[in-house]
């Protein structure tokens, strides 16, 4: 029997079927026309932006709310080229991804064809991996690597480059076989030895910190970390990208630490005599400068990725393990034991008492995002999934939104992408049709993807954005404020502010307006109530706000200014 | 600071060499020399990088995180045999001539080829000795030179 004959493209679209791809999420072009023909005909959805960035946050958007891998799809040349910030900002967050590239044909690869960008070198450094299709049969195979990749390990980016040729070369299936990759193994499994010497650290600190970040949601143990830090009574800190891994609210919960941390969070490191850090990376917002960081703290440090063990931070333990093993390891490791953390915990209830974070609402004054942010929380029942851009808005959020579940809070932590918001609340929505999704968005990010509303208003995808309207780069202003003596450059927006009410509009989304405390509750009480479309508010706010606590870049998390008045000593 | 040498063993793939070479760049790291050549096992390739960087242990890391590096083995200076080639064309005339080849067989370096007015020579051996012969032929006026990069392996002893 003859075997039946298929293009590469149909492999491409069989393959992702196979993989379990239900959505993608992409823009077409002529060099990756062949796979979009087969993919016509598919069960798999596909949503198309009107931007490859935006298509590329949308997919990170996805896999960032469900767990699982997000799928881009992109013509050659500048399709390819505009993924490369979306690249870049799942590789930073650790965000699985599966991006599809179409190239020019093999025969013209490396001659400036129409559309040619050398697409494998120019992501090779924001991508985990990538992969040039020279042969249509290896599709199913690489197709099955890429995801194994991308999902596993530290999970990451990878993208697959394929020439049109092969999109349309004639070939039959070939199963794809058991994976084979001599030089990529990830560690699982830690060490025992490693998990005694913590469970005999952590048994003789009287002032434990667990700091947590994006590794437990990536490992989906938040469930074992509640349970070690409740069992035992240690507080936690729960970086940007760890927010929702441990809830707040609860008494062992300090939230954020950092730049703009709370200052117990920040102050409860500083104090510490032992960090047990799992799935965070010593980022510099986290640390300040680390010579000054947590100086009396011995450090326990557990990570999926061995290249982030003592990268900033010389580690007494270190661990290489998924963050669920470690956790798991710990708690037998631990059992029996009692913790003499009394006193520490209430040495923190105190501090968490004498600096709350504050701001100040005037009944007639200009809003302040802190205020609308909890009149939104407190009139949302269900547990929201918030993606946020990135600046002012975003460090806000974080301070004053209560996160109680992983995957509830998307952002761009790493490499800090304005223009995130919208697209990635977009592929949010389109996992969790039911869910309320927020796209939480500076004006300044907005302005960079707004055109996704469009895809949102097309595809039915009821996103509600709202745009925190400060005419201004808020977090530039602020920064130009307190260093560059108020020199506004290039940092407002005013001059040609877009009607956010009237573009909504133009874009099949609802429009409104909120200016002013009276209006706050009822505006978004009407937001929540439509379901059927997209909303968006401008939402219009105080641009001289500005965001506390702070620890200037380069400084030391023993130096927290707390307010304006702090600044005047600087 | 002392050199650190590296035997990384990789997939013969497309594009291996610049993931190596773009991660090394990339984190900010600097290399004296980089070599790749095939191995005895087919679809393997051996590369050999030699550094003076004190954050060795991060390059090492760096590197495993590529898919396609197998495995990355620093070699101890106190037992590795280590070789690297050159080539080197080199002005002679009638009053030059003698004392030129003269030098390069003292130094174990082999003439490749000899012309009317010029000689090339070809010697492998450790870097010093390659630098001590470049200097050797410095006077007689070198016309160019290539140098291999540096390979080394491990000695059983």
């Amino acid at each position: 029997m003859t075997k039946e004959l298929i293009t590469g493209a149909e492999l491409i679209v069989r393959s992702l079927e196979h993989l379990n791809v239900s959505t993608v999420f992409g823009v077409p072009g002529g060099a990756i026309l062949p796979a979009y023909d087969p993919l016509y005909d598919s069960p798999i959805r596909h949503i198309l932006a009107r931007h490859e960035q935006g298509a590329g946050h949308m997919a990170e958007g996805y896999a960032q709310a469900t767990g699982e891998l997000g799928v881009v799809i992109a013509t050659s040349g500048p399709g390819a080229t505009n993924l490369i910030t979306p690249l870049a900002n799942a590789l930073m967050d650790s965000t699985p991804l599966l991006a599809i590239t179409g190239q020019v044909a093999s025969t013209a690869i490396g001659n400036d064809a129409f559309q040619e960008a050398y697409t494998v070198g120019l992501s090779m450094a924001a991508t985990k991996h990538n992969y040039l299709i020279t042969d249509a049969s290896e599709i199913p195979q690489v197709l099955k690597e890429a995801k194994y990749i991308a999902t596993s390990g530290r999970p990451g980016p990878v993208l697959v480059d394929v020439p049109k040729d092969i999109l349309n070369q004639k070939t039959s299936w070939v199963e794809p076989k058991d994976l084979d990759l001599p030089g990529y193994k990830p560690t699982l499994e830690p060490n025992p030895k490693m998990i005694q010497q913590a469970a005999k650290l952590i048994k003789s600190s009287k002032k434990p910190i667990l700091y947590v970040g994006g590794g437990i949601i990536h490992s989906k143990s938040h469930k074992e970390l509640y349970d070690l830090a409740t069992s035992y009574n240690i507080p936690v800190v729960t970086t940007l990208m760890g927010r929702g891994a441990f809830p707040d609210g609860h008494e062992l919960c300090l939230e954020m630490p950092g730049m703009h941390g709370n200052y117990t969070a920040t102050t409860s490191i500083q104090d510490s005599d032992l960090l047990i850090a799992i799935g965070v990376r010593f980022d510099d917002r986290v640390t300040a400068n680390p010579d000054f960081f947590a100086q009396n703290a011995k450090v326990i440090h557990a990570d999926i990725d061995p290249a982030e063990i003592g990268k900033v931070r010389e580690a007494q333990v270190p661990i290489v393990g998924d963050a669920k093993n470690v956790l798991i390891g710990l708690m037998e490791a631990l059992k029996g034991s009692e913790l003499d953390t009394a006193s520490w915990i209430n040495d923190l209830k105190e501090m968490k008492k004498n600096f709350p974070l504050s701001y100040d609402q005037k009944d007639d004054g200009p809003l302040k995002v802190p205020y609308v942010l909890e009149q939104l929380q407190n009139l949302t029942e269900e547990e929201a999934v918030v993606v946020s851009g990135v600046g002012q808005h975003q460090m806000w959020i974080s301070q004053h939104w209560n996160f109680t579940e992983p995957n509830t809070w998307l952002n761009s932590g790493g490499l800090g992408t304005m223009g995130y918001s919208l697209p990635a609340a977009i592929g949010a929505q389109t996992a969790f049709p039911d869910k309320l999704v927020l796209a939480l968005d500076g004006d300044g990010c907005f302005q960079m993807t707004c055109q996704e509303l469009i895809t949102a208003s097309t595809e039915n995808i009821p996103v509600k954005v709202v745009v925190f309207n400060n005419g201004n780069h808020g977090m530039v202003r602020q920064w130009q404020k307190i260093f560059y003596n108020s020199k506004f450059s290039a940092s407002e927006l005013t001059h040609h502010t877009p009607d956010y009410v009237k573009l909504a509009e133009s874009m099949g989304a609802v429009g409104l307006r909120m200016t002013k405390k009276d209006d706050v509750k009822k505006i978004f009480t009407e937001m929540l109530n439509i379901n059927d479309k997209p909303v968006l508010i401008d939402c219009v706010v105080d641009p001289d706000d500005m965001v506390f606590p702070m620890v200037p870049a380069g400084g030391s998390n023993d130096q927290i200014i707390m307010n304006k008045e702090d600044l005047k000593q600087l | 600071m002392s050199e650190r040498i590296l035997s990384v063993l990789v997939e013969d793939k497309p594009g291996v060499l610049a993931r190596v070479s773009s991660t090394i760049s990339r984190r900010g790291f600097n290399i004296n020399s980089l070599s790749v050549g095939p191995t005895h096992i087919e679809g393997r390739s051996k590369m050999t990088i030699v550094t003076e960087l004190d954050a060795v242990e991060q390059v090492k890391k760096q590197l495993n995180k590529l898919v396609n590096v197998i495995k990355i083995v620093e070699l101890d200076p106190e037992m590795t045999i280590e070789t690297e080639v050159l080539l080197l064309k080199v002005s002679i005339n009638k009053d030059t001539q003698t004392s030129v080849i003269e030098k390069a067989n003292l130094s174990s370096a082999k003439s490749v080829d000899v012309g009317q007015d010029y000689a090339i020579f070809e010697m492998t051996g450790s870097s010093k000795d390659l630098n001590k012969f470049e200097k050797l032929m410095k006077p007689f006026g070198i016309i160019e030179m290539v140098r291999g990069g540096r390979i080394a392996i491990q000695s059983n002893l």
